[in-house]
């Protein structure tokens, strides 16, 4: 506890690799929920201890397919009802997680948690720039409300640059 | 004894002149299965045929009848109600195969018209799961018999299915699936269940002694409707699909609707809220349904299992208060050994404690709720997985998490055979 100013954790966290289950990363974090925070996203500082592994030749693989599309990528229902992903869709829905993220963390309380649901709804938007976008509609599960609900979210990566979010938006009021 | 004998020949005598003796509807009728264990015994039976249709299932006929035989028989719907008064009184263990013989006849009919077979590795509608329960009843009638115990708020039947060995005075232990609509994996255990105690009774000895020496009720879906709407509308429905005064929002979260600590926290008064507690507790026809069968079976029922998804935990009460329940070092001793069987096949890991600082506080839970009836072990099931796919869990795990889950599910039932009270 931090008088006037928040609550701070301090984590030791081992990452999984969730495409490659025996690898593993151990990292530090400190947290800092400010006090009476309707509006402010939690700081955050981590450190990697160790090495994440290289994805640039599936990254190169995955931008030079979507860009040699001749019409926009659209897709609904990542996973479907029954929990299947289509192979092709399985780098979308895997950016859908970056993009959750980073909602996540503009929407944690330590009264919340959070896990993606779905993706609702993917589509992807052609720029000028060397970019990809993916306007996502996303289904957020909140685990002490029970509520899950849909967030807008766009997305910008790049193989070298990575992913960014341009824009967001919360659940409309009336959403159930 | 034959006061009352007399008094039925008297009022099935009356009711016959009207009764039509050709009845090509078999709706309501029921078949019961009896063991006389006497001449006396037989003797009703004899009775019985005498002064009403009576067709013998096995055996034949009512006089190849001996004591000790085992005796199935379909009455006609309007004695049935006469018939098991007159078995009860008569102290002859009896048990009721077929509860209502057109809709198991329906159900099973209606299997060209089924657009899905049943799959214990998929995910299965209503209809699907519906007539598995009646095909499952009919091939299997020394284990399984199939009950209605109550209808959902949009009118369809809530089917329980009794499993065990049929025997005396034997207790029992009640499993439910389903509470919240889209966590199917739920629904699918409680299924797999039921295939691994019709297949393997005779052959794995733990399960041929649980099933011989405790009956184990299993209601595969509580809360249809809503599941039914995860199939026809929205898969991310969790709340039944009652009307609420007021409002457009429909749904109570069943899983805060019974009576303990009844809305005082992890609740919400809102009907548009997904832990909407209700208007009051048992306020929904399928809680008051769960809630007054195991209130009529209390003197029976030693363990209560309920089944949900997701986050891997097992967990026991309280979660309406932090306060512990009083046999706390078992129950917690119970589900440490229980998560170490689950762990054994493939790893899984969970965590278990009681449900207030192991998930969050929440009231109006069943699991609380049966604890304080008295029913001494009673455990909340979160299965797979931890949010990677979430509610969404993919149908090749149903198989792996139905086995490990199993494993679980018998260390406990075994653990409550072993301290029965």
């Amino acid at each position: 506890d931090i008088d006037d100013v928040g609550h701070k954790y301090y984590l030791e966290l081992e990452l999984e690799d969730v495409l490659d289950k025996d690898r593993t990363v151990n990292c530090t974090a400190e947290v800092l929920y400010h006090l009476g925070s309707k509006s402010s996203a939690p700081d955050v500082q981590l450190t990697v201890q160790g090495e994440l592994r290289s994805t640039e030749e599936a990254d190169k693989e995955f931008y030079t397919r979507i860009r040699s599309l001749e019409k926009e990528l659209v897709a609904e229902n990542i996973p479907d009802s029954h929990g299947n992903v289509p192979p092709e869709l399985e780098p979308i829905h895997l950016l859908a997680w970056a993009a959750s993220g980073y909602l996540i963390w503009q929407n944690s309380t330590e009264n919340t948690k959070f896990h993606l649901a779905q993706v609702k709804h993917v589509k992807q938007v052609k720029r000028s720039d060397e970019d990809l976008q993916f306007d996502y509609v996303v289904l957020l599960h909140e685990m002490v409300s029970q509520e899950v609900l849909p967030w807008e979210v766009t997305l910008l990566w790049h193989p070298q640059r990575g992913a960014r979010v341009s824009q967001c938006q919360g659940p409309a009021p009336g959403d159930t | 004894m034959f006061k009352k004998m007399w008094a039925l020949l008297v009022l099935i005598g009356a009711a016959s002149v009207s009764a039509h003796l050709q009845d090509l509807s078999f709706d309501r009728q029921k078949v019961f299965r009896v063991i006389p264990q006497n001449d006396e015994q037989v003797e009703i039976l004899n009775f019985l045929a005498n002064i009403m249709e009576v067709d013998f299932w096995q055996p034949d006929s009512v006089t190849l009848v001996r004591p000790k035989m085992q005796v199935d028989f379909r009455v006609e719907a309007e004695k049935s109600f006469d018939v098991e008064d007159l078995l009860k009184e008569s102290g002859m263990e009896y048990q009721v195969l077929i509860d209502n013989l057109q809709a198991a006849m329906d159900a099973q009919f209606d299997s060209k018209v089924r657009t899905a077979s049943h799959s214990y590795e998929n995910y299965n509608n209503w209809d699907t799961i519906a007539a598995w329960t009646a095909d499952i009843a009919a091939q299997n009638p020394d284990l399984v018999s199939r009950s209605v115990i109550g209808e959902t708020y949009e009118g369809r039947p809530m089917y329980l299915l009794k499993m065990g060995k049929s025997g005396q005075n034997k207790k029992t232990i009640f499993m439910d699936c389903g509470f919240h609509a889209r966590e199917w994996i739920s629904p699918a255990f409680c299924q797999w269940f039921v295939k691994e105690a019709v297949e393997t009774y005779g052959k794995d000895t733990v399960m041929t002694t649980l099933l011989d020496k405790l009956d184990f009720y299993v209601l595969p879906v509580v809360n249809i409707d809503g599941y039914v709407y995860t199939w026809t509308n929205d898969r991310m429905w969790r709340k039944t699909r009652s009307k609420n005064a007021g409002t457009t929002c429909r749904g109570t979260d069943p899983n805060r609707n019974f009576n303990a600590g009844w809305c005082t926290l992890g609740a919400s008064k809102s009907p548009c809220a997904s832990t909407y507690c209700g208007s009051a507790p048992e306020s929904e026809k399928e809680t008051k349904a769960l809630a007054d069968f195991i209130r009529e079976n209390l003197s029976t029922i030693k363990a209560y299992l309920t089944i949900h998804s997701y986050s891997q935990l097992l967990l026991f009460p309280y979660s309406y208060t932090y306060k512990l329940p009083s046999n706390y070092q078992e129950l917690n001793s119970i589900a440490s050994a229980a998560s170490k069987q689950l762990a054994s096949l493939y790893n899984t890991k969970y965590t278990y404690g009681p449900g207030a600082e192991t998930i969050y506080p929440a009231a109006g839970g069943s699991d609380d709720w049966a604890y304080d009836q008295g029913v001494k072990y009673s455990f909340t099931f979160e299965l797979r997985d931890t949010g990677r796919y979430g509610f969404l869990l993919p149908e090749s795990q149903i198989k792996p998490t139905c086995e490990e889950t199993l494993l679980a599910v018998k260390y406990i039932a075994n653990y409550v055979l072993e301290h029965l009270y």
